[in-house]
């Protein structure tokens, strides 16, 4: 077992490689920064050290962590890890590999020091073995950060997994869970079965619009990463083209040499939805498909504790350097916690989403299961 | 054919706050040498958030208020996409759906000249060419320095108005302390076409990118305004709507981009920046922290029997007039105070190379008081200010030590008349003449005679009494 990064072998948390850490290799997975050395610890990474706890290294990510898989699931061993959410990977690959991963409410944790890519939707959550070990780290890193403008005013959350699932209603999405493979379905099946025998009512419902969130989110998600990352342009930092007679082959060879096709894939549909002829039926009408999201997600938690359904569509591993079909054909499974901002757990391999700030729900299904 | 101009002019001036936009740096590019005022924030590093500085919104909307615009209660931040090495980020955070400040006016003359809308906007890098080595070299200590960009409605029909509403937009911003609008610091872009005098159809447009000397303005608007009327009249080329820039060295504009080629830059909401709500609480102390336009001031104190020309000079310059202010509490005449402030303060700051008057105007106050009740003549009060422009000196004190005080002893300026009489019978010739001249002269060499320090009024009188 090794890092992508060895930090310390002492250590007892891993963070991802989307994660700053001071004077440690931040390459995103990315030939475009791969000689990168940030000159500050992101928040989370203060928040750890302070805690007192030491960082083992740093774990793979595909480039940006755009990709559905990372294929690293082996490279993680130390009981606990910090992932960045941005297309559902971490929750996938907790998925994959039996782990709890718990996604917080967008805003509560500080998104200072983290590679952007979908500002609006990326959150950072913690990979471990036990819900309660979830519920020990996420109560360390979360809470206000007057570095992030994005950062909830709480000043401190207290996460734990008391709640009884006894008294919960939870339903399942079918719509979603019958598209996944056979496999998923049999493993929400049994989750359905362990949650009714802990005395949890259980309902089936149909969302509705999960292709609608897929769409709309991977819009945002694009543009929002196509903008942020026009910063490597290989003036500043960052993989520099040796090939280049003038700043536009300086920009356009260093960005054709630095980056994979996923992500050039991802920068010509991101500048394609905000340009002037499509701004309005392809960027402002997925903003007005979060609201519709969140209004449905509103509306479905007024009758139900959490939502039940699958991570991913299957429990196949796929490339890391994925394809943008496969990417968008996996985001259906995580857009929904990803456009509205609701925070989501992964446990016995499949996803439960809540109302937003009700993550001890979520940590007590996942400490049932 | 009669033409006329129509045009409208985007003024970018920058805010005069201690920080950049989004980042602690210091504002104004605070920098000495290349790139060291800059941080991981502004210099486009990975991971970093914007952070918006609140003075900035403050200064915003006060320059809203003061050219009478409708604040926002709701607005938000943008990004504005486009590529260049000054801007390390590859966006600029701008405001494009909902500005700041919209819907206001400026009053130049008799003409009210709209304001379409403000919205703030950092500012880029800059560029180093090393002619040299033929490479080029990024500053990016002005990165993210705080601006505003003040839109017109496309009202002016003349060079003068647009320099008049540039000189009235610098006077009010500069006395609020909105911008120091520094020589260069304020930037326009004018937007110019021609049409038939009379017409309400617009011409074709041509904006002038980037300009920011009046006499270079003046001249691309006398340029432009001939090219327009030849392509009209004479045919000699076919207008398009374009981008163009001065050259200061031709004396003439040349195009940048036509409307076809224009950039688009992508603008979308900024998802790390919540949208600012501006409650009426905030706005009424931003209201109350607003000093009544420069323009205002002017007629006030013209009202008070100041000169027009003087009330305008004092009304343009914040420190000018706060001292004027100062003096009329303290009861001083207002044409004396400006005199005071306009002939001598001016003359002595000039001088000593400073910009804004910062004296002890309750020292100021009391020389004013010893000459005006004629205990020192003016000259000698003069001196005293002179001093104090040096040192804090202590105003009583400093008159007694160096013999500034009017001499009033009848007898001893009697026997100097008589002295001085006796010593120039050919200049008493001269007076019992008829020349006017000779009495002044008399009375100088009493004053010299006397070291300057006796009372000229007494002097006078002794001395015609004398004669």
């Amino acid at each position: 077992m090794k890092f992508f990064t060895e930090i310390d072998n002492t250590g007892n948390i891993a963070v991802d490689d989307m994660i700053l850490v001071k004077d440690i290799h931040a390459t995103a997975g990315s030939k475009m920064l791969e000689n990168f050395v940030p000159l500050f610890d992101a928040e989370v990474v203060t928040r750890i050290k302070n805690a007192g706890l030491k960082l083992a290294g740093k774990t793979a990510v595909g480039e940006l962590g755009l990709s559905a898989f990372n294929g690293n699931e082996n490279d993680i061993p130390c009981d606990i890890s910090l992932n960045v959410d941005l297309n559902g990977t971490p929750r996938r690959m907790a998925a994959v590999s039996d782990k709890i991963f718990i996604k917080p409410t967008y805003g509560t944790v500080s998104r200072y020091g983290v590679i952007a890519c979908a500002s609006s939707a990326e959150t950072v959550g913690v990979t471990a073995e036990t819900a309660d070990k979830c519920a020990e780290i996420l109560s360390l890193i979360s809470g206000y950060d007057e570095k992030d403008g994005t950062s909830l005013p709480t000043e401190k959350y207290v996460y734990n997994t008391n709640k009884n699932v006894a008294d919960m209603k939870i339903a399942v999405l079918s719509d979603i869970t019958n598209k996944a493979s056979e496999e998923v379905k049999t493993q929400i099946e049994k989750t359905v079965s362990a949650l009714n025998s802990k005395g949890a009512e259980v309902q089936n419902i149909n969302f509705e619009l999960s292709e609608a969130a897929a769409t709309a989110y991977t819009i945002l998600m694009c543009a929002e990463t196509c903008n942020n990352i026009s910063r490597f342009d290989g003036v500043k930092y960052g993989h520099r083209t040796a090939d280049y007679k003038n700043i536009d082959e300086l920009y356009t060879n260093s960005r054709t040499e630095g980056f994979n096709l996923l992500t050039k894939t991802v920068i010509l549909y991101g500048s394609d939805v905000l340009s002037k002829d499509k701004y309005d039926t392809c960027y402002d009408k997925s903003l007005r498909i979060r609201r519709l999201i969140a209004e449905k997600s509103d509306e479905i938690f007024e009758n139900f504790d959490a939502v039940l359904l699958p991570a991913g569509s299957s429990f196949e591993i796929g490339e890391t350097e994925g394809t943008f079909e496969n990417m968008v054909k996996e985001i259906e499974y995580s857009s929904i916690a990803s456009i509205s901002g609701n925070p989501a757990v992964i446990a016995n391999r499949v996803q439960f989403v809540a109302k937003k700030f009700d993550e001890n729900t979520l940590l007590s299904i996942a400490k049932s299961l | 054919m009669k033409y006329e101009l129509v045009m409208g002019l985007e003024t970018h001036v920058e805010l005069s706050t201690n920080s950049k936009l989004f980042c602690s740096c210091g504002g104004h590019g605070a920098g000495e040498e290349p790139n060291d005022c800059v941080c991981p924030a502004c210099s486009g590093m990975p991971g970093m958030l914007p952070v918006t500085n609140k003075k900035a919104i403050e200064l915003a909307v006060k320059a809203g208020l003061m050219l009478n615009c409708k604040i926002n209660r709701y607005t938000t931040f943008d990004k504005k996409n486009y590529y260049y090495p000054d801007l390390p980020g590859g966006y600029q955070i701008t405001q494009y759906f909902n500005p700041i400040c919209v819907e206001g006016s400026v009053v130049i003359g008799d003409r009210t000249i709209g304001i379409k809308q403000i919205h703030i906007e950092e500012d880029a890098g800059k560029l180093v060419h090393d002619e040299s080595t033929k490479t080029s070299r990024v500053d990016f200590n002005r990165t993210s320095v705080p601006l505003i960009e003040i839109v017109s409605k496309p009202d002016f029909r003349s060079a003068d108005e647009v320099i008049e509403y540039l000189e009235t937009l610098k006077s009010n911003l500069r006395f609020a302390g909105i911008s120091e609008c520094e020589e260069g610091a304020m930037r326009c872009d004018v937007n110019i076409s021609v049409r038939p005098e009379g017409s309400n159809e617009m011409g074709v447009r041509s904006e002038i990118k980037n300009m920011s000397s009046f006499t270079d303005i003046r001249d691309v608007i006398e340029f432009e305004r001939v090219r327009h009327i030849d392509a009209i009249e004479r045919k000699t080329e076919v207008l398009v709507q374009e981008t163009r820039r001065w050259d200061e060295v031709k004396r003439r504009s040349f195009p940048l981009r036509t409307k076809e080629t224009a950039e688009d830059y992508r603008y979308f909401p900024n998802p790390d920046l919540m949208p600012i709500m501006i409650d009426d609480a905030w706005i009424d102390e931003i209201k109350a922290s607003l000093p009544s336009t420069t323009n205002e001031k002017a007629v006030a104190y013209e009202a008070m029997g100041v000169l027009p020309k003087e009330a305008a000079v004092l009304a343009n310059d914040r420190s000018l007039s706060n001292t004027f202010d100062t003096l009329i509490d303290k009861n001083i005449a207002p044409k004396t105070a400006a005199s005071w402030i306009l002939s001598d303060c001016l003359a002595l700051m000039k001088k000593q190379g400073e910009t804004t008057l910062n004296i002890n105007t309750d020292k100021l106050a009391e020389i004013i008081n010893l000459v005006e009740s004629e205990k020192i003549i003016r000259d000698n009060g003069k001196k005293i200010l002179a001093a104090l422009f040096e040192n804090d000196i202590d105003v009583l004190d400093f008159a007694k030590k160096n013999n500034l005080y009017t001499l009033t002893d009848k007898g001893l300026i009697l026997a100097t008349v008589k002295k001085i009489i006796a010593e120039n019978q050919a200049i008493v010739a001269d007076y019992k003449s008829g020349k006017e001249k000779a009495f002044t002269a008399l009375v100088g060499r009493c004053m010299k005679e006397l070291k300057g320090t006796a009372d000229p009024t007494l002097i006078k009188t002794l001395l015609k009494q004398e004669l």
